[in-house]
């Protein structure tokens, strides 16, 4: 095991994005809230769905199929955003993840969590922490911070970048 | 706990050190002021006394030795001079970087610190040596003045009452009664008659007050030093006994000690009593005429200081004024909410405790909107530094006059309008102000003058920063600008466009770079950072006579009034304040124009931005869509939306991280049913237009 990280027993939540399982460390995740309406920001790539309002403040969301490069899901009812916390540069930030179905928490022990195969998952191995074994099925533990990394972000700013910044200022 | 006290001296001392600073400009200007030498003064002792207490030790010794000179100052022993003036405001930076650094000594230059304090010590000494070579004349001159010896004595009768919570505060009232003491030859007795008895005793409490008969070469002001933290905190009357003033006899004032003493001993306490009765004895009467009326003024004094400290304001942390507005700023768009409801149903109760919610929650947020306002001049008086070392370092002379110092803008308005505050004020030393020799050439005074004034008009505030300097050339920026490749040669340009190309990055046509300003970052930084502030910029100039900035800024950052609208279901808020009318665009409309973006208003061509296609929206336009009208910079632009619902007060918040580069959308807003709406910026989305109209005329 070359990550540290996963020495311990820890707690994940794992979701679904078509049948693929995920965990993210629950210490990380906020809440979950049902779909609701999302503002969509002009300008900016599909993956980002846009805004919701949670309790006051204004919180992106970002489409984890679209983000993965899978194809965009139909919204069901089981539908969710997974409030997490992601440590940027630094600074803690909150961001919705949009996910297919939430399924459940549960503890994996250090040993049955494998490291991130070189080949053979469709996402960025950079992006995947471990996989942890459950029964017979695999989860993909994902390195939240990771995925929402700044490089990630800066995607965001380049695709807003309509013209040229430097001249930006002339009348 | 400590650190929490920590915090609190770091504050004072900061709100002090930026006191003492104001109040050493002024002092420049009229050097015989002496209630701006005491206010000097006061702030230096305190900064003294605190910076010991909470163990800054290194501050304290540092303000010691200009303590002391201040102290020759007041007592009208040394004339304030520029030199003064100028070792002490390095002495306050100094100050404030010790405090700054105090966990790292290394962050401080010692050698800054040795020089200044030498400086001091050298004033100190060169008064000490001319006051040693005329002793004959010093002495004669007091001699004729009082017929005192010089080394007099005075006798004060100090009494000392503390307030009954004095403990709660820290303060140790024993140790100033030692302070006290010190000063002299002193008897103190303490009077403890009203110690209740001991079930109703309060053990927190200070029952006790201190009679202190003082005999000192010290002065009155010297007694009242002792207490100057706890002014407001104690009952204080220091009375000179002027019968022993001439009395220089060691044995007279031992025999009244043991008076006082034996008398106390025998349980008579009154020490006024107990005085009046020992002069009676010794056939001589009490004056007090002059200490009489010196507590008075002491007295009056400490009422005056002490009502609007604790009475009419407290000091709270900005974090808690702005959790403040966050909460208001909720509640305002949880009563949207509510009203919404209210509209929809049929109970009669509901709909009126609504509006009786809405009223009120008016008010809440109008009055915590006002707490955070702050009058401008706070920061004003941080300029006059500047340009007082400025036009030092530049040699020129310039002058500062401010006006408006009252108007009131958001705290945090006025913190953000620091920085492009003195840009302008450099730009204006560095290129606008010249020589004395170049003014007096063109017959102007030798002294530069840079005005700074505030001023509210409607919903914004104007800041205008004008000097009577070279002022700019048009012709020398238009050649610049071409040069540059901003504008093509052969472009007609209005006065005001043209002024507004000094805004461009990289734009400077100052000939040569100093260490002040001339390196064309500075003006494209103030024009985005007023522009963050939603605020805009512009810039008059005639040849010879000057240059005038003015900086308009909303009042407050964090509500709005803005317009709603909706373009294929989504809502978008445009500021109100920008909105001029909106009109109907129909399909007949965009047919007679022939692909022109542009509508006739009343016989005026106005060009529009249609928002569905700037922002790829997407979707069918209707058959009528709407165009809000909105004057930016002086021009009229509309933006066209599907439908405009009308008036909303917006809260304010930020996109976040994520989206804070997205192009034409300065923030978000909640909506009365809970949903997102996004703010338009609708400078920069008019910018961008006109960069990209202006590409495709170079092509």
């Amino acid at each position: 095991m070359s990550n540290i990280f996963l020495t311990e027993t820890r707690q994940y939540l794992t979701f679904k994005l078509s049948d693929e399982m995920f965990g993210v460390d629950v210490a990380q995740v906020r809440e979950i809230l049902d779909y609701v309406k999302i503002t969509k920001v002009p300008q900016t790539p599909d993956f980002m769905c846009g805004v919701i309002n949670l309790r006051g403040s204004v919180v992106p969301v970002v489409d984890m199929n679209l983000k993965f490069g899978m194809a965009q899901s139909e919204r069901t009812v089981n539908t969710c955003i997974v409030v997490v916390e992601v440590n940027l540069d630094d600074t803690s930030i909150v961001i919705g993840a949009l996910v297919d179905s939430v399924q459940e928490v549960f503890e994996i022990e250090p040993q049955n969590i494998e490291p991130a195969p070189k080949i053979g998952t469709r996402l960025r191995t950079d992006f995947i922490k471990g996989m942890g074994k459950r029964d017979d099925s695999f989860i993909i533990i994902l390195d939240i911070d990771k995925v929402f990394n700044s490089q990630e972000l800066e995607l965001v700013q380049d695709s807003s970048n309509y013209a040229p910044e430097t001249f930006s200022n002339v009348n | 706990m400590i650190d929490a006290h920590r915090n609190a001296f770091i504050e004072e001392t900061t709100e002090l050190l930026s006191e003492l600073e104001s109040s050493l400009l002024e002092l420049e200007e009229t050097p015989e002021d002496s209630e701006l030498i005491a206010r000097v003064f006061r702030a230096l002792h305190t900064i003294k006394g605190s910076s010991g207490m909470f163990g800054y030790d290194d501050i304290t010794m540092f303000t010691h030795d200009i303590e002391n000179v201040y102290d020759h100052i007041r007592n009208g022993e040394i004339k304030i001079t520029k030199q003064i003036i100028d070792l002490t405001l390095a002495a306050r930076d100094q100050i404030s970087s010790m405090l700054k650094y105090s966990d790292d000594k290394n962050a401080i230059d010692e050698n800054v610190t040795k020089d200044i304090i030498s400086s001091f010590r050298l004033m100190i000494n060169d008064f000490n040596s001319k006051n040693k070579k005329e002793p004959e004349r010093e002495k004669e001159k007091e001699e004729n003045k009082s017929a005192t010896p010089s080394e007099s004595f005075k006798v004060f009768h100090i009494n000392f009452k503390p307030a009954k919570n004095i403990l709660f505060t820290g303060t140790n009232p024993v140790l100033l009664v030692k302070e006290v003491a010190s000063l002299g030859r002193s008897v103190v007795l303490a009077e403890a008659n009203e110690i209740p008895s001991l079930d109703k005793i309060e053990p927190e409490n200070c029952y006790v007050q201190w009679d202190i008969i003082l005999k000192t070469t010290g002065n009155q002001d010297s007694i009242k030093d002792v207490f100057i933290f706890i002014e407001d905190q104690c009952e204080l009357e220091i009375k000179e006994i002027e019968t022993f003033g001439s009395v220089n006899d060691e044995s007279s004032f031992a025999d009244f000690e043991e008076f006082l003493v034996g008398s106390s001993l025998q349980g008579m306490s009154n020490i006024g009593e107990l005085i009046q009765k020992y002069f009676y004895q010794t056939k001589e009467t009490l004056s007090e005429s002059t200490g009489k009326t010196a507590f008075k003024k002491l007295k009056d004094g400490a009422e005056g200081h002490s009502e609007p400290d604790t009475a009419s304001s407290i000091r709270v942390s900005a974090e808690k004024l702005d959790e403040l507005v966050n909460l208001v700023g909720e509640l305002v768009t949880i009563q949207a909410r509510l009203s919404q409801i209210a509209l929809t149903t049929p109970e009669n109760a509901i709909v009126s405790v609504s509006e009786e919610v809405e009223r009120i929650t008016w008010s809440l947020r109008d009055s915590a909107l006002n707490i955070r306002m702050l009058p401008i001049g706070t920061t004003f008086s941080k300029f006059k530094r500047l340009v007082r070392d400025l036009s030092r370092d530049l040699k020129k002379e310039v002058e500062l006059n401010t006006e408006g110092a009252e108007t009131e803008l958001d705290k945090t308005v006025i913190e953000k309008l620091n920085d492009p505050l003195i840009h302008i004020i450099r730009n204006s030393l560095d290129h606008g102000i010249e020589i004395p020799e170049e003014r007096e050439k063109a017959g102007k005074p030798r002294t530069g003058t840079v005005m700074l004034s505030a001023s509210q008009s409607g919903g914004n505030v104007l800041i205008k920063i004008s000097d009577d300097g070279a002022g700019m050339d048009k012709d020398v920026i238009k050649e610049k600008a071409v040069r540059l490749g901003l504008i093509a040669e052969n472009a007609e340009l209005s006065e005001n466009e043209i002024f507004s190309l000094v805004f461009a990055p990289g734009f400077s046509t100052a000939q040569k770079i100093t260490n002040v300003s001339g390196r064309g970052v500075g003006m494209d930084v103030v024009k985005r950072a007023i522009e963050n502030l939603r605020g805009s910029v512009e810039v008059s100039s005639a040849k010879g006579k000057g240059t005038t900035i003015t900086l308009r800024l909303p009042l407050t950052l964090a509500i709005i009034d803005g317009l709603l609208v909706q373009i294929q279901g989504e809502h978008y808020v445009l500021p109100l304040s920008a909105v001029e009318e909106c009109i109907e665009l129909s399909k007949e409309n965009i047919q007679n124009s022939h692909g022109r973006e542009i509508v006739n208003v009343r016989g005026n061509i106005v060009p529009y931005i249609n928002l569905r296609s700037r922002f790829k929206i997407g979707g069918e336009r209707p058959e009528i869509e709407q165009i809000v009208i909105a004057e930016i910079n002086g021009t009229k632009v509309g933006f066209v939306v599907d439908k405009v619902f009308g008036q909303h007060q917006t809260v304010l918040k930020t996109l976040g991280r994520l989206y804070r580069n997205v192009d034409g959308i300065s923030g978000a807003t909640i909506l009365g049913d809970g949903t997102v709406a996004l703010i338009l910026d609708i400078n920069k989305l008019l910018e961008k237009e006109e960069f990209s109209a202006k590409s495709i005329m170079k092509n």
